[in-house]
C-alpha cells in the first residue's frame, strides 16, 4: 500500500490525498475551530486535563494560567490545517500542525463516542456509525502522519 | 519549538520555628487512556524529552499495560512545564510529589 504521507528526500513530506479527504479534513478543522471558539464542553474536557489530580486549589491556578495558551496552539494548528489542506507539500512545522489538529479531533470525537481500547465497529444501523468511521478515518491518517515522522 | 509562559510557583516563607527542608521532587504521570494512538505516544515522549525510541516505546507500553508511568520528575516549576506540553499534546498527565 502506498504510503498517505512521506517524507521526501528534500526534507518536504508529500501528502496523497483524495479531494474528498482534502474537503473532509478542511470542514472538519473548521468544526473544531468552533467547538474551541465556543468552548463547547461537549467532548473539549480530553483537551484541558486536570494537572493536580488530587489539589483542586492549584488545579484551578494552572488551568487559568494555560488555558488561553492551550487555546492559541490549538488554533493555530487549525488554521495551518485549513490554509494547506489542498497541498501536496508540507513543511515539517505544517505535518506537526496537522499532527495536533487530527489528534485534538480524536480526542473530541473518541470522548463524545465514549470509545474504548479494541472497540469493534458499531452496527451500519447504528446513529453512531458515521461518527465512528469519522474518527477511524482520523486514526489512519494520524497513525501515517506519525510515521511519516519519526525518523527512527 | 516554542516555550510556555509559566509563571513561576509561589514559595512559601519558612516561619522561624520550621526547619527549612528541600522540596521533594514532583514526578509527572502520564495515564493509560483508550484514545490515545500507542505510536503516537511514543512518538510525543521522544519528541518532548529527548528520550531514545527504546525509553520511549518502554514508558508508552508501561502506561499501556500498567495504567501509567512516571516521565519525567523534577521541580514543580519544571513538572508543571512538561505537564503542559502533554498537555498540549492531548496526553492525559498529572503531577504529583514523589512518595
Amino acid at each position: 500500500m502506498k504510503r498517505t504521507i512521506r517524507r521526501a528526500r528534500d526534507g518536504s513530506f508529500q501528502l496523497r490525498l483524495t479531494d474528498d479527504e482534502r474537503d473532509l479534513i478542511a470542514d472538519l478543522a473548521g468544526q473544531l475551530r468552533e467547538l474551541l471558539v465556543t468552548d463547547d464542553s461537549n467532548g473539549l474536557e480530553r483537551l484541558y486535563p486536570p494537572a493536580y489530580a488530587n489539589d483542586p486549589e492549584r488545579d484551578s491556578e494552572y488551568r487559568s494560567m494555560v488555558h488561553d495558551e492551550l487555546l492559541e496552539k490549538r488554533l493555530a494548528a487549525v488554521d495551518v490545517v485549513e490554509q494547506t489542506a489542498t497541498a501536496t507539500s508540507l513543511t515539517e512545522d505544517q505535518v506537526t500542525a496537522w499532527m495536533g489538529a487530527i489528534n485534538d479531533l480524536r480526542l473530541v470525537l473518541g470522548t463524545r463516542l465514549d470509545v474504548t481500547e479494541d472497540q469493534d465497529f458499531p452496527s451500519l444501523d447504528d446513529p453512531s456509525a458515521p461518527a465512528f468511521a469519522v474518527y477511524q478515518y482520523l486514526t489512519h491518517l494520524l497513525a501515517e502522519i506519525v510515521h511519516a515522522l519519526s525518523r527512527d | 519549538m516554542s516555550t510556555p509562559t509559566i509563571s513561576p510557583a509561589e514559595v512559601d516563607q519558612p516561619t522561624d520555628d520550621t526547619e527549612v527542608t528541600p522540596d521533594r521532587p514532583w514526578v509527572v504521570i502520564v495515564w493509560n487512556d483508550p484514545i490515545n494512538l500507542m505510536d503516537y505516544v511514543t512518538f510525543v515522549f521522544q519528541k518532548l524529552f529527548g528520550y531514545s525510541l527504546e525509553k520511549a516505546t518502554k514508558l508508552m507500553l508501561d502506561v499501556h499495560q500498567k495504567g501509567r508511568a512516571v516521565v519525567s520528575s523534577g521541580t514543580r516549576e519544571k513538572a508543571e512545564l512538561d505537564v503542559f506540553r502533554l498537555h498540549e499534546h492531548g496526553l492525559w498527565a498529572t503531577m504529583q510529589h514523589d512518595e
